[in-house]
């Protein structure tokens, strides 16, 4: 092949950035008419239960939409994503009841922990391959999970960080406050989903896909894939680790729980009820989940079992997740208007 | 940081007695996680799936066995109807549920297995209730232990190593000379081509499921004596044996042997030394073998 042919072949190859302009002001603005509606929510309905509902769909929310960047876009699929968000709740809220500094500045220095954490764990893991990466990512879990609980001089062992999280206040904003944390989790979560929102329309973001499609064409055409992957564990990592400081400063507090295995399977389950080819998708899902959980919870103890029954009928009934079901309906819909 | 007890270790190294009565403590907490995480590798390799409900299976073979047990007082009815029990529980599981699945991604055949894990629990909690079980030991087995070195051994736990060896042996005998064994492990390289030779493979997959689950409820009656039952005690299990499995190799039955032996010494000696990091030196152990080998101790690389 000559040099000309081989850069015609790169040209065709270009991603269609002629469209990036338009649609990254276009998320600017569903981003902040998103967060205009949601800072405006207490104003109409005052519930506390509706903000706490909004609180815990932030937290969650940005914890499963990270996952999904591993899951649906680069099919990683991660059994221990949990471990960043248990992560962020310790690091945050050991940081606050420890040293006293500032909340930016455990907000930021968590952040920075998480980051090296995913680095080393990350290394390890994204070379190999599916399984074997569902399975190490889970015992990496485990491993986060036993040294919360046997590290109780630090950590308070399986009681948890007690005694509160303090919260002072900062820029005038005083997080005991409820109302305030109710709008630092939102503008959290609006930020969050559009930062990741950017990383999935990058050419980074193909990337991704196309390694999920097809690593060994993706090495071939000179894609360090190890690296990529590696590079978006460590993102996906820190939006859940963020997702687990919202839930520290709501509960004041972290539990082993938030590094438990179940808060992974909570999130690949949230991907899929949520669907994993839309990118807000998981977001849907989180949603649906926690409306699932507290109204199940109130009706009957063995919400096992009915969880267990949608799980099975998205799984083997739908084969799909809500969203993606939706896109497809309405894509079939209009193919059968125009045809 | 996290406590640790060195001297304690040392000194139980150094005493027979001590080495003695934690060997086998860790030798029947191996044997026991053997008999599920065979189960679990056999079922991947020939089905290619992971039975993320294996645990489950585990704790009905358990509770199967404590209700025939006070039934009819029979041990040996009690660990039949644990294993048999099981066997029919998978076959049905895995006709109706799971061969909905095969060939379908990863993603898929977890939460089918994550359905049934909150299912199963839920129904081990409506029938047998919430709280902690237990099932005595057998009258047969309520004779005063052995002591071997100095060391306490309990006869029922030669007994569970002997059981669990036996099953080891006709499992490793029984796929690699006997014709079912051929056609299982054909089955496992190629479904199609067994399946164009006038084999029903669904028969064979569910066969595999059946056995599998067998093996685990077989572990579960045994334990059922032991061990304190509640919903959920399939857990701890199934985490413990996917960490025997993967140690081991995936599909590799003797990998399971020495993969089980190993974290059952692991968790005995481990908690003399760290008692309150004994899993998470389980999990170190498994991140150091999949770091250096990450197909496990004897498992295959797969293409």
């Amino acid at each position: 092949m000559t040099e000309l042919q081989a850069g015609q072949g790169a040209q065709t190859l270009a991603p269609p950035r002629i469209d990036a302009r338009p649609q990254r002001y276009r998320d600017v603005l569903i981003a902040l008419v998103a967060f205009a509606l949601l800072a405006l929510l207490p104003f109409i309905f005052g519930s506390k239960q509706l903000l706490d509902f909004v609180i815990r769909c932030a937290a969650y929310g940005l914890f499963a939409t990270s996952l999904n960047l591993l899951v649906g876009y680069t099919g990683l699929i991660s059994f221990g994503h949990g471990m960043f968000f248990g992560l962020g709740a310790y690091g945050f809220g050991l940081m606050m009841q420890k040293t006293g500094v500032p909340i930016p500045v455990a907000f930021v220095a968590t952040l920075a922990i998480t980051c090296v954490v995913a680095v080393v764990i990350g290394a390890i893991c994204v070379r190999l391959k599916e399984i074997y990466f569902a399975f190490v990512t889970l015992a990496f879990q485990m491993l986060i999970h036993s040294t919360i609980l046997s590290w109780q001089s630090l950590t308070g062992g399986d009681q948890g960080l007690r005694g509160g999280i303090p919260r002072p206040p900062f820029l005038g904003i005083d997080l005991s406050n409820h109302l305030h944390l109710y709008i630092t989790s939102c503008a959290l979560l609006v930020i969050g989903l559009f930062l990741m929102r950017q990383i999935a329309q990058s050419p980074f973001g193909y990337t991704l896909r196309m390694i999920r499609d097809n690593a060994t064409r993706a090495s071939f055409i000179g894609i360090d894939v190890w690296r990529a992957k590696l590079t978006i564990f460590v993102l996906a990592a820190l939006f859940a680790a963020t997702g687990g400081m919202i839930m520290a400063l709501f509960v004041s507090g972290a539990y082993p729980e938030f590094a438990y295995w179940t808060i992974s399977g909570e999130g690949i389950f949230i991907n899929m009820l949520g669907g994993v080819t839309t990118f807000l998708g998981p977001m849907v899902g989180t949603v649906l989940l926690l409306i699932l959980n507290d109204t199940v919870t109130r009706l009957t103890e063995y919400h096992g079992i009915v969880l267990g029954v949608v799980i099975l009928f998205f799984a083997i009934g739908l084969r799909k997740g809500l969203m993606d079901f939706v896109v497809e309906w309405f894509a079939q819909r209009r193919g059968e208007a125009s045809g | 940081m996290i406590p640790v007890d060195l001297d304690a270790l040392a000194s139980c190294l150094a005493s027979p007695a001590c080495l003695v009565t934690q060997t086998t403590s860790g030798l029947i907490i191996g044997m026991l996680l053997f008999l599920v995480a065979v189960g679990l590798t056999l079922i991947f390799g020939v089905l290619k799936v992971v039975n993320f409900s294996h645990g489950a299976f585990y704790m009905f073979g358990a509770y199967f066995a404590m209700t025939v047990y006070q039934l009819t007082g029979s041990f040996a009815l009690a660990i039949l109807a644990g294993a048999a029990g099981t066997a029919i529980l998978g076959l049905i599981f895995e006709r109706v549920f799971m061969s909905r699945v095969y060939g379908r991604d990863v993603l898929m055949q977890l939460l089918v297995c994550y359905a049934f894990v909150l299912i199963f629990d839920d129904v081990v909690r409506m029938i047998w209730g919430p709280e902690f079980k237990s099932m005595g030991m057998p009258a047969a087995f309520q004779v005063p232990p052995l002591f071997i070195a100095g060391g306490v051994v309990p006869p029922y736990y030669l007994l569970l190593i002997g059981v669990a060896l036996a099953a080891a042996v006709v499992l490793g005998l029984g796929l690699a000379r006997s014709r079912i064994g051929k056609v299982i492990r054909a089955a496992a390289q190629n479904p199609g081509m067994v399946s164009a030779l006038g084999i029903n493979t669904g028969l064979i997959y569910g066969g595999v499921f059946a056995l599998g689950g067998m093996l685990a409820g077989l572990a579960g009656a045994l334990a059922a004596p032991v061990r304190s039952l509640t919903p959920g005690m399939g857990f701890s299990v199934l985490i413990e044996s996917f960490i025997v499995t993967v140690i081991g190799g995936m599909g590799s039955i003797l990998g399971a042997l020495i993969g089980a032996l190993l974290i059952g010494l692991i968790r005995s000696f481990g908690s003399l030394g760290f008692p309150l990091f004994t899993e998470g030196l389980m999990y170190l152990f498994m991140v150091i073998v999949l770091v250096s080998r990450p197909t496990g101790l004897f498992g295959k690389e797969v293409a």
